[in-house]
């Protein structure tokens, strides 16, 4: 980590986007992680993405739940509101925050032990009932926090850098968002950001349930031999399914690899996903053939990355509620509350 | 047969129905309850049900109470006896002269009787079977057929329930005459092989006035409604689910455009009561004014998340309809338990707002003010109901509403405000009450954003673990606690005809029957000066009030006099003057165990009774 503050001055030329914002613009306080942390690297590429998409800086609410992973909010987005909540919490605090203002983009961040251990509860609810949300899971397999404990996506046999075995089976997340009906399911890998910048665009455009597990080495604790979650390791082992690129409208990009591999798909708002195949038949609409290739990939020991299913005319929880277009935070009482004249008529039925 | 005098009461006397449950016997229990209310007779109704769906016994009474009393009385002066599992009981605890109604189809032997009560036999189970073939309509009508006979046997005016039945089926008419039908295959067969009426006897009166019948929880969810609530999550628990129930139906009613249909309220049925905490802390921060419905294990569950919202400062109404605890305890008995639970919910250095109502209509004033009060000082707010009001039907005054009245949504700084140049600190007091300003999410392009955390942070919402700014901080929670002290409703103190240096405070559920045991009190020559608590933090005349009677009895529902502790840990008093009244057997406390509990400790401080001193 360092210990100099960030200047705030920037170069007078560098690049605007859309709205006319700059990447700082996008950036938030310095991160207090160890350097060269994954998730560091995952926090530039979320910044990446919001200035692609040019989004609004403020109209993102960023929310996390307790750790390593859940600090990086802070990180980002220095003008938006960030919520630190309670360990494992992050899905019911977003949900609760998206049912007030539906207008706002949710970015859930959370971590391994925060999302399979303490909050898999937590998160397979957020998931089921669709809410309109980016969650990240920034995967390292082991408490960085706390010095060192797997975690429960730990795979079964790695080794812990004291050199403990684990022994308990791995909760694969992807697996998990898949069979729970999320919408958009991707998993990638921090040091990969050609990857993983698309792969968020696209998740912020989905209307719907997103979820991103991303393998993020902890170079602390899980970044030896004998871990399954390291650099060399995820590197070695890295089956990508597809490439992306999200089309947003604007300024399009040239697509420059062969036809015949490239599949677009639009999504609800109009944006496009360009998916360059790197496996010929997998299909990203297909949440059975989804689940079948992750588990056959795993068996033989590769971590499958890119965009993994993606149901473009997904619905979200407001829809399901059937709440009105006016964020619910914004009604006062002249149409929240029904009146005297109401209530004196039901205070005549009970009598 | 009788060889006590049979009880001879007009318009005052209790009725208990012991049923199976399941058997539909609650809609026609509460028919009979409204009828008694159309007849002008106040009633006080009482669920007494298993934590089980079919099968088990329930019981449903009736208090009529032309005086008005509203609390459980204690005794049984007629047993309307339906369940053969619970007969012995039933029939034991029937007051000497009183009455035992049951089905008299299947012959009894005798020594399942007693002499001292009158014993009236209807074949309920031969009428119905006669008339109807269908088994689960021989069920419902059987209920309505004894109702029928009941009518009669109390003196009952047919047309009243007619009318009843005529508003309950109202579009249905087959079913509104068959119910009217069963209503009188009762009410003939009885008029025809007993002696009508009995010596218990409703006439009609003018007692009722303008009062409504409702329930606490229904109450409570309409002034969620009224207060503005959008955000509703939730977790199904006995005995607070129908007030979420309620507010859906509430809400269907109320909240709908219009033009368009859709909805302005968003409730989840939570994956458990921390999703359910959770989602009301993440919309109470993102501006939106949000409950949620819990009872105590939901408490115990949510605490963490009660001391974020204290600590990070977001608003937070939590509706706690108290059941007889510690752990799964009596689910479906009442008590006034969490009082210590709640007033200082979660690790740390904590305390929390509690309001007390002590019916349905102060529930619904109680629960719209909570959302004002949780946004004014940005923290939790319980609303402390307990099973005997938020579960039964009570008579109240009407609910009413002032029309002129805003929603006071606290300090919240506006895009405005940031750009005329105000200094916007999360955590930075500007004027002395403790409570800072806030901003919603997506206020502002560049101005007024801040990281929310639990962790401790400077008065800029900076991270910080200098002992200085914490302390700051805590000391400025604790101003705010004392701000809310005058915000709070407070007590409301009714004193003696003559003075005293006795007193009694008491709060919630336990009003009505306080109310009666101060005129037994009376009668005993016992003077008492009353104050009834309505929220905590107390109001200075709390203190007061203790500071100017030697003994102050403190009437609750919890074995551990919960209240008292509170008061003496926050006041400092000598704990010796707080004399604890407990009653906690989940059934609800009764004005005859209050007068005695007190009278007792007067007769043992050696208080001559005024009267006998006289005399």
């Amino acid at each position: 980590m360092t210990y100099i503050a960030k200047p705030k001055f920037h170069h007078p030329g560098l690049k605007k986007n859309e709205l006319g914002y700059t990447h700082r613009d996008y950036e938030g306080k310095i991160s207090t992680l160890c350097a060269g942390c994954g998730h560091d690297s995952i926090t530039a590429s979320i910044i990446e993405a919001c200035y692609e998409l040019s989004i609004e800086p403020h109209r993102v609410a960023k929310i996390s739940g307790i750790g390593c992973s859940s600090k990086t909010p802070d990180y980002f987005l220095g003008n938006s509101h960030g919520f630190n909540s309670v360990h494992g919490r992050m899905p019911s605090v977003l949900t609760g925050a998206n049912l007030a203002n539906r207008d706002l983009i949710y970015l859930g961040v959370s971590g391994d032990g925060d999302s399979a251990s303490i909050g898999f509860g937590q998160f397979a609810h957020s998931i089921r009932r669709g809410v309109n949300m980016t969650y990240i899971v920034e995967n390292n397999g082991v408490y960085g926090l706390t010095k060192g404990q797997f975690s429960a996506t730990a795979d079964r046999g790695s080794k812990s850098k004291k050199g403990v075995t684990n022994t308990d089976n791995a909760i694969d997340l992807v697996a998990i968002a898949l069979q729970l009906g999320a919408t958009f399911v991707a998993r990638s890998f921090s040091g990969d950001k050609t990857q993983l910048v698309p792969l968020i665009a696209a998740a912020i455009r989905h209307k719907g349930a997103s979820f991103i597990d991303v393998i993020s080495p902890c170079i602390a604790f899980n970044n030896h031999a004998g871990s399954t979650k390291s650099f060399d390791y995820v590197r070695e082992h890295n089956d990508a399914v597809n490439r992306l690129d999200v089309l947003v409208g604007r300024d399009p990009i040239a697509v420059d690899y062969a036809p015949g591999t490239v599949q677009v798909v639009e999504q609800h708002d109009g944006s496009k996903i360009a998916l360059r195949k790197i496996d010929a038949d997998y299909d990203p609409h297909d949440r059975l053939g989804a689940q079948t290739f992750l588990a056959r990939h795993a068996a033989k020991g590769q971590i499958v990355t890119g965009l993994l299913y993606v149901d473009p005319e997904a619905e979200d929880l407001h829809e399901h509620l059937n709440t009105v277009e006016t964020p619910l935070n914004t009604l006062e009482a002249d149409t929240l509350c029904p009146g005297s004249a109401a209530l004196d008529k039901l205070n005549a039925s009970l009598r | 047969m009788s060889d006590k005098k049979p009880i001879s009461s007009v318009n005052d006397f209790v009725v208990r129905f012991a049923n199976v449950n399941g058997s539909g016997s609650a809609s026609a229990n509460e028919m009979f309850a409204r009828a008694i209310l159309r007849h002008g007779v106040p009633v006080s109704p009482r669920n007494i049900f298993p934590s089980n769906i079919q099968g088990l016994p329930t019981w449903y009474e009736v208090r009529v109470t032309e005086e008005g009393h509203l609390g459980a009385r204690g005794g049984v002066d007629m047993m309307v006896a339906m369940n053969p599992q619970t007969w012995d009981k039933d029939v034991a605890g029937i007051e000497p002269g009183g009455y035992l109604f049951y089905d008299s189809t299947k012959p009894m032997p005798s020594t399942k009787f007693r002499d001292d009560i009158t014993v009236i036999g209807v074949p309920l189970t031969a009428i119905t079977n006669s008339t109807y073939t269908d088994p689960r309509q021989r069920q419902l009508f059987k209920n309505i057929i004894y109702l029928g006979a009941l009518s009669a046997l109390l003196d009952m005016d047919p047309k009243l329930i007619e009318q009843l039945i005529g508003e309950q089926y109202k579009g249905k008419e087959k079913l509104l005459s068959s119910n009217v039908h069963a209503l009188h295959l009762g009410r003939d067969w009885a008029l025809q092989n007993l002696k009508c009426p009995l010596g218990l006897r409703i006439k009609k009166s003018d007692k009722v006035g303008d009062r409504i019948f409702i329930e606490g929880n229904s109450a409570a969810a309409l002034g969620a409604v009224y207060g503005g609530a959008t955000v509703c999550a939730w977790y199904p628990i006995t005995p607070s689910s129908s007030v979420a129930e309620a507010f859906t139906a509430h809400c269907k009613k109320y909240r709908h455009d219009p033009e368009t249909g859709k909805a302005k309220y968003a409730i989840v049925q939570g994956e458990d009561e921390l999703a359910s905490i959770g989602i009301v802390i993440g919309a109470s921060w993102n501006g939106a004014r949000a409950f949620t419905a819990t009872s105590g294990p939901g408490i115990s569950l949510m605490t963490e998340f009660i001391g974020l919202s204290y600590f990070a400062e977001i608003p937070a109404v939590i509706m706690n309809i108290q059941r007889a605890g510690p752990s799964t305890g009596m689910p479906t008995r009442t008590q006034q338990c969490d009082i210590i639970a709640c007033a200082y919910a979660s690790h740390g250095d904590t305390k929390h707002v509690l309001l007390f109502p002590e019916d349905p209509a102060e529930a619904f004033e109680f629960a719209a003010a909570a959302f004002d009060l949780a946004e004014r000082l940005q923290t939790t707010i319980f609303l402390m109901l307990d099973l005997d009001i938020g579960m039964n039907h009570r008579l109240c005054r009407p609910l009413k509403w002032d029309d002129a009245k805003q929603y006071d949504r606290g300090k919240v700084m506006t895009a405005e405000m940031l750009d005329q140049g105000r200094d916007f600190g999360r955590y930075l007091d500007v004027d002395g009450d403790g409570i800072p300003y806030r901003t919603y999410p997506g206020t502002h392009p560049t101005k007024g954003s801040y990281f929310t955390r639990g962790t401790s942070r400077d008065r800029y919402a900076r991270y910080s673990e200098e002992g200085s700014v914490y302390a700051d901080n805590m000391q400025r929670l604790m101003r705010k606690f004392e701000t809310a002290q005058d915000l709070v409703p407070r007590p409301l103190q009714a004193n003696a005809e003559r003075p005293t240096k006795y007193g009694v405070i008491y709060f919630g559920s336990t009003s009505p029957a306080m109310d009666e045991a101060i005129g037994l009190l009376e009668a005993r020559g016992h003077q008492l000066d009353r104050m009834r608590i309505r929220a905590f933090p107390f109001h200075s005349s709390v203190a007061s009030f203790l500071a100017e009677h030697d003994f102050v009895y403190v009437v609750e529902q919890n074995r551990d006099s919960q209240l008292r502790q509170l008061i003496v840990n926050e006041n400092g008093i000598d704990p010796v003057r707080l004399v604890p009244i407990v009653h906690y057997d989940g059934t609800p406390i009764t004005a005859r165990f209050i007068a005695k509990a007190i009278g007792d400790h007067q007769d043992h401080l050696k208080v001559t009774p005024l009267r006998k001193a006289v005399s």
